[in-house]
């Protein structure tokens, strides 16, 4: 909320202490006093929570004409002509008597304090309180800690009752499972007897309580808060990339906390996210090469290790024959020197990031993109197509959930099932699977819907496209796969039918993995080059900068398998990758991994797929290396090493750059900022980046840079300028817009001039255009089976994945295998809730606890995909637009 | 006993039909599920939360800051002897104590049977009529220690009709027939209240 070069056009004129600053309108005194420099203590009063006025501490003396008394500045709204004084000794005894109470029944028990040496009790005891007690009564006493959560202990005798856990967790997150409980000197917070906290962002209650009352069981008795050294980052557990802080003693990470940023996250984290700390520090971590031998996977030397890795892609017989899978887990730089790698050294394009389970890459990158705060600006209209963002993107649920209850946004949701923001909905219409784009062209249509669609109703969906229509603006689209059972075409279809009813749509893409949009920006997906340009638009601008450019598009992930398979692929290489538990169909991903000659694996851990690996090399992981993430909205922000790698694993750019070297290639790099110096020199949206990453930018940078190039078709000399800069040319001034060349600069860069690359035969010919989105015709619906059910595939938080199974604490929160029924199902089934069914298709069948939700439509089976039995992936197979299942009873 | 009985939701429906949001309906509902089970049972109050769209532990929040809604299990009869300072005066403390004589508890314990609870509660408004006490909130005046035993053999003996068991608040219920309410508008959809509009406030 610090904002103070922002000059109010209705400022408000207050005196702090004698000084005469300028408030926003409506702004709280204790915002405007902290704004200018005065800081008031308080503990209940939170920026981001709407003030309760319950503890005092913020008790000042205030006089608005009728005379000074004391009141609490969280309270209370600047007026003209107020005049504050937060030194008076008034004020001091109030902050002294206040102290005084909450510590008359504090157990003081600091030494052995998470909180200790970090805790806004001891912090403003020492700077406002009285420093002795008049209190010599015996001391309230509780139960030390009661776990409220599998992730929270609460230590009541701690607790000084400031309501910003209870706040959060009703008002933030919409769990309102822990509150006030009993009255007067017997009030605690609690939770409801046999209903834990466990909601999916318990764990900011931990970081913004006061005091010690809450701790997380993954950081309880682990560090003293002045042993940590501490470093921003920014997430990587989902794509959403929220800023953390890393926390660590004795080099091994100790918690994640969470970084208020305005255009992400705004200080919250989820569970996830928060405690995959532990995933650092996992047992599972791999701290050198291995190699297989007769007897398995063994430990090898390095030299070995690489020498093997390269000659293997040195013997394959063609480019073609080579095939990469993954990325996501990388940051830029690696997914950059990967790309160099594959594309530019070896010429194959059979690379892909994702695992068909996220959209083609001409979706994400060439779609008019929305910002998260685009998304969720005041009185706009959001249309959600795609996964429960609870589940996948946890902390752009909080923004969403945030935008519909306070600011006034409509959202309307098509989903093949409810999800975790239905209750939060305008309209929420749930059509049969694989039928999701005729309801979609007809929601934005402006013919009145008189018909049934897929399945459901004219009055629903006319309630949906009513409130989609109301909007005034542009509608915003928050796009992604909803179930993995229907195919990504399906919401290609919708996006193209939405685009073409209103060209003015922009889209915010709801993959879930870390950097799989950074990975998918460095071209990490077959006919893609590096800053989102195509293969065909970027060859020619890439042959002058890097070795070699492949010379056709090659196969996504599903072809690669398929290749393999067919025993068409020599090398495979996973980049962090798991097919087997990943891909959605586990049979083709099966039947590729025993196909490929060769597979080549780098990693942080072994998966279930890179332990059938030949070679895997270790890398270093998060918090582990530094670079560059680029979040869903194409944002990219920092990544910081904190701890060193575990034993000799070393960042996948090392990686790609020995293995490079083997193969007779020097990339060029010798440090990650050689990487970042490369890309921000050469790939087009991602021009001039490492300059305006060294001017530092907390909230992360938004690419494209509004910067223009300008290219000096007879000299080859490229200058990026600031579209409205003036630049001085030996001393003259010379005004450059976009279609005037400039020539380039001897290096002093006049202000905003940015030079980009010095050496003219880096790049001749002008730059290429950036990927553009590819709208499809609309799709044949495929007949309905009257005795089946469509299947939907969705996701949990906790699952299976290697990260949720290396952090000890979240491990067992993954929920299990169930298919979800309607319960109106059940009569005609012959099943019943907590029993068991088989779910059937022409391939497989898998036997799951049968659960009745009526948020599931009928003739829908809803699973839970990468549970721990009853793999979903054995029924989905890619060749079909949707999953058809049958349902028995199991014997 | 766990969940509201049928019948007992269709009341609450009717219930949470008198008021603009379904929330405001809670207290109404706690009384009901007391009067059902003598207490607040914890399937009760998640089940009230459920009709009235708040979560278990936001009843549990507002159902515990009463004293009168109780989370354990109680005896059929609530005794409350009241020694606060009139009935103080009046011998209220004895009565207290003979009270734990005759019954054989401590204030806050039940018999053995499940018949009698003792509470030991501050000024309940009767102080003319000291020392008192209230059997489920019914009273009983000037009360002698015969007084007492004789009470309590009435009640062992069933011959005190006039007091129902405990979370019975009254024995005639209120219905208001559809046609006969006022009707309920939402704060929101309401004229701004006179008074209000008449200072120029109204429009903030
Ligand atoms: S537990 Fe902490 S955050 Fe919650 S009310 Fe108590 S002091 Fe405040
Ligand atoms: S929402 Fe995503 S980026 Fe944010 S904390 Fe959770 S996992 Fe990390
Ligand atoms: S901070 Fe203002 S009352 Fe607590
Ligand atoms: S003191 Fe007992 S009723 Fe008032």
């Amino acid at each position: 909320m610090a904002d103070s070069d922002v000059t109010p056009i209705d400022g408000v004129a207050v005196e702090i202490n004698g000084v005469e600053v300028i408030a926003h309108k409506g702004e709280l005194l204790i915002d405007a006093a902290e704004r200018t420099g005065t800081y008031i203590p308080r503990f209940c009063y939170h920026e981001r929570m709407k003030p309760v006025g319950m503890c005092r501490m913020c008790l000042v003396e205030v006089d608005t004409g009728r005379g000074p008394a004391l009141q609490p500045s969280c309270m209370i709204e600047c007026t003209p002509g107020m005049k504050a004084d937060t030194e008076s000794a008034v004020t001091k005894k109030a902050q002294d008597g206040i102290l005084e109470f909450l510590l008359a029944n504090h157990p003081l028990d600091c030494p052995v304090c998470d909180k200790g040496g970090e805790c806004p009790l001891q912090d403003q005891t020492m700077a406002y309180g009285p420093g002795e007690s008049r209190f010599v009564e015996e001391k309230r006493h509780k139960e030390k800690p009661i776990p409220i959560s599998d992730l929270v202990l609460l230590d009541r005798e701690r607790c000084i009752l400031c309501d910003r856990c209870t706040r959060f967790a009703k008002d933030v997150a919409g769990d309102p499972l822990i509150h006030f409980i009993h009255r007067g000197n017997n009030t605690e917070v609690n939770t409801f007897p046999d209903e834990p906290f466990a909601s999916y962002f318990s764990g900011n209650t931990v970081q913004i309580c006061p005091v010690g009352a809450l701790t997380a069981s993954t950081y309880r008795f682990k560090a003293r808060p002045w042993d940590l050294e501490t470093t921003e980052s920014t997430c990587q557990t989902c794509s959403v990339g929220c800023r953390i802080s890393i926390d660590s003693s004795r080099d091994q990470v100790q918690r994640f906390a969470g970084v208020d940023i305005d255009p992400v996250n705004w200080g919250w984290l989820c569970d996830k996210g928060r405690f995959s700390s532990e995933v650092v520090t996992s047992d599972a971590r791999l701290s050198v090469p291995l190699v297989r031998d007769g007897s398995g996977l063994v430990a090898a030397k390095w030299s070995d290790a690489l020498n093997r890795f390269a000659s293997a892609l040195d013997n394959a017989s063609s480019a073609q024959s080579i095939g990469v899978i993954g990325g996501s887990r990388l940051t830029n730089e690696d997914a950059y020197a990967w790309s160099k790698l594959f594309k530019g050294v070896l010429a194959t394009d059979n690379v892909d990031a994702q695992l068909g389970d996220g959209l083609p890459a001409h979706v994400v990158l060439g779609l008019p993109s929305a910002t998260i705060d685009e998304v969720c600006a005041r009185g706009g209209t959001v249309l959600l197509l795609g996964p429960d963002v609870k589940e996948e993107l946890p902390v752009l649920f909080l923004r969403l959930r945030h935008a519909v209850v306070e600011d006034g946004v409509t959202l309307v949701e098509v989903s093949p099932r409810s999800s975790g923001i239905t209750s939060l909905a305008a309209a929420s219409v749930h059509p049969r699977p694989g039928e999701t784009a005729d309801v979609v062209s007809a929601l934005v249509g402006s013919a009145v819907i008189d018909r049934e669609i897929a399945g459901v109703s004219a009055a629903e969906l006319e309630s949906a496209r009513a409130a989609l229509s109301a909007a005034t603006g542009p509608i915003t689209v928050v796009l992604g796969r909803a179930s993995l059972a229907e195919s990504a075409t399906v919401t290609v279809a919708a996006a193209s039918s939405i685009l073409a009813a209103r060209p003015d749509t922009t889209f915010l893409s709801a993959l879930r993995r870390s950097n799989v949009r950074g990975a998918l920006d460095m071209g990490l997906a077959p006919g893609l080059l590096p800053g989102r340009v195509t293969l065909e638009d970027g060859a020619e601008w890439y042959s002058e900068v890097w070795p070699a450019v492949p010379s056709a598009t090659g196969l996504d992930t599903e072809g690669i398998l398929r290749a393999a398979a067919d025993g068409r692929i020599d090398v495979l290489v996973l980049l962090g990758a798991d097919p087997l538990s990943d891909f959605p169909d586990a049979d083709l991903a099966e039947r590729g991994l025993t196909g490929a000659r060769t597979v080549l694996a780098v990693d942080t851990a072994l998966n279930s797929s890179s332990k059938r690996a030949d070679i895997v090399l270790a890398a270093a992981g998060f918090a582990e290396k530094a670079g560059t993430t680029t979040n869903i909205e194409g944002r990219v922000s920092t990544l910081s090493q904190r701890v060193t790698p575990p034993g000799t694993s070393r960042a996948d750019w090392m990686l790609a750059a020995e293995v490079s070297n083997r193969l007779g290639t020097d990339l060029g790099f010798e440090n990650f900022a050689d990487v970042l110096a490369e890309i921000s020199a050469v790939a087009p949206a991602y021009l001039a980046l490492d300059q305006a990453i060294a001017e530092g930018s907390p909230d992360g940078i938004l690419l494209p840079l509004d910067v223009v190039v300008i290219i000096d078709e007879d000299d080859d000399d490229i200058v990026v300028v600031d579209e409205t800069v003036t630049v001085s040319e030996d001393g003259a001034e010379v005004d450059v817009t976009a279609d005037v060349v400039a020539e380039e600069s001897d290096g002093d860069d006049p202000e905003g001039l940015i030079e980009i690359i010095a050496d003219d035969s880096d790049v001749a010919g002008s730059m290429p255009p950036f990927v553009q989105f590819e709208p499809i015709d609309e799709i044949a619906s495929p007949p309905v089976d009257s005795y089946g059910f469509r299947l939907v595939a969705s996701r949990k938080l906790y699952d299976q994945g290697t990260l949720v199974q290396s952090a000890p604490s979240l491990s067992p929160l993954a929920p299990g295998s169930t298919v979800s029924l309607n319960p109106w199902e059940f009569d005609r089934l012959g099943v019943a809730a907590g029993g068991r069914a088989i779910v059937r298709t022409a391939r497989a069948s898998v036997n799951v606890t049968v659960q009745a939700d009526a948020g599931v439509p009928r003739g829908v089976a809803a699973m839970i995909v990468n549970q721990a039995d009853g793999r979903v992936s054995d029924l989905v197979s890619v060749d079909e637009l949707v999953a058809e299942v049958r349902i028995e009873t199991a014997p | 006993m766990a969940r509201l009985t049928n019948d007992n939701v269709e009341l609450a429906r009717e219930i949470i039909g008198r008021y603009p949001r379904p929330k405001s309906a809670l207290i109404p509902l706690l009384h009901l599920a007391q009067e059902q089970d003598g207490h607040l049972t914890d399937e009760a109050m998640a089940h009230i939360g459920e009709l009235v769209g708040v979560s278990s532990a936001e009843v549990l929040g507002t159902a515990s800051f009463y004293e009168m809604f109780k989370m354990e299990t109680v005896g059929r009869y609530m005794v409350n002897i009241c020694t606060n300072i009139s009935c103080q005066l009046r011998g209220g403390e004895e009565l207290l104590a003979h009270a734990e004589k005759t019954l054989g508890i401590r204030p806050g314990q039940t018999t053995s049977d499940g018949l009698f609870t003792l509470e030991d509660v501050e000024c309940i408004a009767a102080c003319t009529e000291a020392p008192c006490l209230q059997v489920n909130y019914r009273y009983e005046h000037r009360i002698s220690n015969e007084g007492f035993d004789q009470l309590v053999n009435d009640l062992r003996a069933g011959r005190r009709s006039d007091i129902p068991s405990h979370g019975v608040l009254a024995e005639v219920r209120q219905h208001i027939p559809e046609d006969r309410r006022a009707g309920v508008v939402t704060p929101e959809d309401k004229a701004v209240p006179v008074w209000i509009a008449a200072a120029g406030e109204g429009d903030k």
